[in-house]
């Protein structure tokens, strides 16, 4: 399972990267969610990895992480994930002003010269 | 005072948090026409705000060693709830943000708080970020208040719109979301390794860390460093400020001029946390790399000021030199070093934001439109010390040869920004009489002294790292003063027949108020240097720090009794 969902945050967090970096602002906020999807996957298989376990202590079971998941990696990456929609929110706003503004999608918010 | 205080404590510690939430909560409900009302309620909002960080700064000097004033939110233990601590560093800082806030909320008032909506709501969650941000004690609330800060920072860069701003902001938005990817995965990391985020309690358990998980350990803390690195504008990952800064309206640079030092703190903050309990790796490779860094970083800003065109730029680049300053000498961190690097700090931050006032009041007969010239535009002028023809000879008549200059009285409001200028050339250059020049002295006599930085070596050789950053410290100076006055002289002794700029009184006082401040720095640089150099031993030896954040406990009152028994448990 480590593995699997190693190779799943590479292949977001690459794509992501691979997207931060084009040119049309339509794909850098691809790549801004798509990075934000990694991290967020990243932080919560900091937790150790477990099926089925919760984090809630229950009577009788030793509260140890044997037993359960650990439940801050989850608080966070609920965090992350609010903080990280608004920001993705915002950054649409600004997106859709500079497309208005300028007239071009280009992070330059101009064509490059040809 | 000190009864008021002690009774006011700890709930101090979380009062610079909830007085500006409150105040933009309150704010957001008012009407946008309202203006004047608006500007009314942001300004208390904020002289309150300085009221309290202010108390909360004496408190802090308590005793020889200092006091650090800790708030447990909801009464939980510290390693288990979300702790607010407040040292002299931290408070410190406080002022410094609260002083900036205030000039920005009363420069806006007359013209720069009409440009767009919610100017103030901005202001307000700006300060309660950046608040948030130098008094939390905890990784993840660290996080937290950054993206209040950031968020804020982007409607506040966004504010006025205009072609400039919003691709400015564009790019400012993507770096920084960028990095707070990167944040976030230094923070999981930590977890993950260390298995907690209270600052202190890090401190305490990072000696556990076993040996297979250091190298992991050491890579989230780079990770980290490379986050708050970015927003300290480090070299070469300072790209996006100049722009950024640049098309900001002048109230919002003149808050951002605190935003990078929110990245220095942390830095500070963060890596003696760490390096105080751990001294054999993280010294080894991040001091190093932070005294490199930040020597870069001032060859670079330094430079850069020589090249800038206008005022602005001008601005930008001496946050970015001071930025460097202050990270190289937390590189080489001891507490009389760093002592005099906070003190420089201080009056640089003042300096580059009384700048960006200053640039804005004089270059506003140039200008008529709120929007800022497109940047690519506005760049033709050569620089002055290339001849113009005509322009070179000295006379004392003016150019049509028929109007005596010498004797015209000088328009008050030009006198003022002419003088103020100087006074903020004097800081940035650091050049005597004002703070600037006591502050590089600081920082000169320590490095200087080769048995400032290690008390017990018998050698009295200076190592090139110290020649280094000298030269580089003096020869910033120069590109400044150099720069500054080319700058100066086009604005203030250029031949043409310019309009004298409207200033309102209103515009005038945050100026003179930070005129004040750098003569009151430089008459008190002692007591003042006594409490930077305290400050920094308390950041340097954070035994205290970390004693008080765990040893703090629950407020105890009958109703809280059963509330502080689950974390007794848990202990």
């Amino acid at each position: 399972m480590e593995v699997v969902v190693a190779l799943a945050i590479g292949v977001i967090g690459g794509s992501g990267v691979y997207l931060l970096l084009r040119p049309r602002t339509f794909e850098v906020i691809m790549g801004l969610a798509l990075i934000s999807y990694a991290v967020n996957l990243f932080i919560f298989s900091m937790g150790s990895l477990a099926l089925g376990d919760e984090p809630i202590v229950k009577p009788g079971v030793a509260a140890d992480l044997a037993h359960y998941t650990d439940p801050i990696p989850q608080a966070l990456v609920l965090t992350a994930i609010v903080i990280g929609f608004a920001m993705t929110a915002l950054f649409l706003v600004v997106l859709l002003a500079s497309r208005g503004l300028t007239g071009s999608d280009h992070v330059d918010g101009a064509e490059p010269d040809r | 005072m000190t009864t008021w205080i002690d009774k006011a404590m700890p709930g101090l510690v979380i009062a610079p948090v909830l007085v500006p939430l409150a105040a933009a909560a309150l704010l957001l409900l008012m009407r946008e026409s309202n203006r004047r009302a608006k500007a009314a309620v942001d300004i208390a909002a904020c002289v309150v705000n300085l009221a309290v960080v202010v108390a909360l700064a004496a408190w802090t000097t308590r005793g020889d060693a200092g006091a650090v004033g800790v708030y447990l939110a909801s009464n939980w233990r510290a390693p288990f709830g979300i702790v607010l601590a407040a040292d002299r560093l931290s408070a410190m800082m406080l002022v410094l943000a609260a002083v900036l806030v205030l000039a920005a909320a009363l420069f806006a008032v007359p013209r720069w708080h009409q440009a767009g909506a919610h100017f103030h709501s901005l202001l307000q969650l700006e300060l309660m970020g950046v608040n948030g941000a130098f008094l939390t004690a905890d990784l993840f609330n660290l996080f937290v208040f950054f993206e209040v800060m950031l968020a804020a920072s982007y409607g506040l860069l966004l504010h006025g719109s205009g072609r400039a701003r919003v691709r400015a902001g564009l790019r400012y938005i993507a770096v920084n979301l960028a990095a707070s990817s990167l944040f976030l995965i230094g923070v999981a990391i930590v977890y993950g390794t260390v298995g907690t985020l209270n600052y202190a309690d890090i401190a305490r358990k990072i000696a556990d860390v076993q040996h297979a998980d250091r190298g992991l350990l050491h890579a989230g803390a780079a990770i980290l460093g490379v986050a708050f690195l970015a927003k300290a504008a480090i070299w070469p990952l300072n790209f996006w400020l100049v722009p950024a800064y640049r098309a900001a309206s002048p109230p919002a640079a003149t808050v951002f001029a605190i935003l990078t030092k929110v990245g220095l703190y942390v830095v500070l903050r963060l890596w003696m946390l760490l390096v105080s309990v751990d001294p054999s790796a993280l010294v080894v490779h991040g001091g190093d790399a932070l005294v490199a860094g930040g020597l870069a970083t001032l060859a670079f800003g330094a430079v850069a000021m020589l090249a800038s065109q206008n005022l602005r730029a001008l601005a930008c680049y001496a946050v970015v030199s001071s930025s460097g300053t202050v990270l190289a000498a937390v590189g080489l961190g001891t507490a009389p070093l760093v002592g005099g690097a906070l003190y420089y700090l201080a009056g640089s931050t003042l300096a580059v934001a009384t700048l960006f006032l200053v640039a804005e009041l004089a270059e506003r007969t140039r200008e008529v439109e709120a929007a800022p010239p497109d940047v690519d535009v506005a760049a033709p002028h050569l620089p002055f010390y290339v001849d113009v023809p005509g322009q070179g000879e000295s006379s004392a008549f003016d150019d049509t040869g028929d109007t005596l200059l010498i004797g015209q009285a000088i328009p008050a409001a030009t006198a003022f920004l002419g003088m103020s200028f100087l006074a903020v050339a004097l800081v940035i250059a650091g050049l005597p009489p004002l703070s600037g020049f006591l502050a590089k002295f600081a920082m000169l006599a320590v490095l200087l002294d080769p048995r400032a930085l290690d008390a017990t070596s018998a050698s009295t050789s200076i190592p090139v790292t110290h020649w280094l950053f000298v030269a580089l410290l003096v020869g910033a100076g120069f590109t400044a003063i150099v720069a500054m006055s080319r700058s100066g002289a086009r604005l203030f002794w250029a031949p043409e027949g310019r309009a004298t700029p409207h200033l309102r009184a209103i515009e005038c006082l945050p100026v003179a108020a930070f005129l004040v401040i750098f003569a009151a720095m430089a008459a008190r640089a002692g007591p003042i240097v006594d409490y930077t150099r305290a400050a920094a031993s308390g950041v340097i030896d954070p035994a205290r720090y970390i004693d008080a954040v765990l040893a703090a406990s629950p407020v105890a009152s009958a109703g809280d009794a059963a509330r502080v028994a689950p974390a007794e448990a848990r202990r």
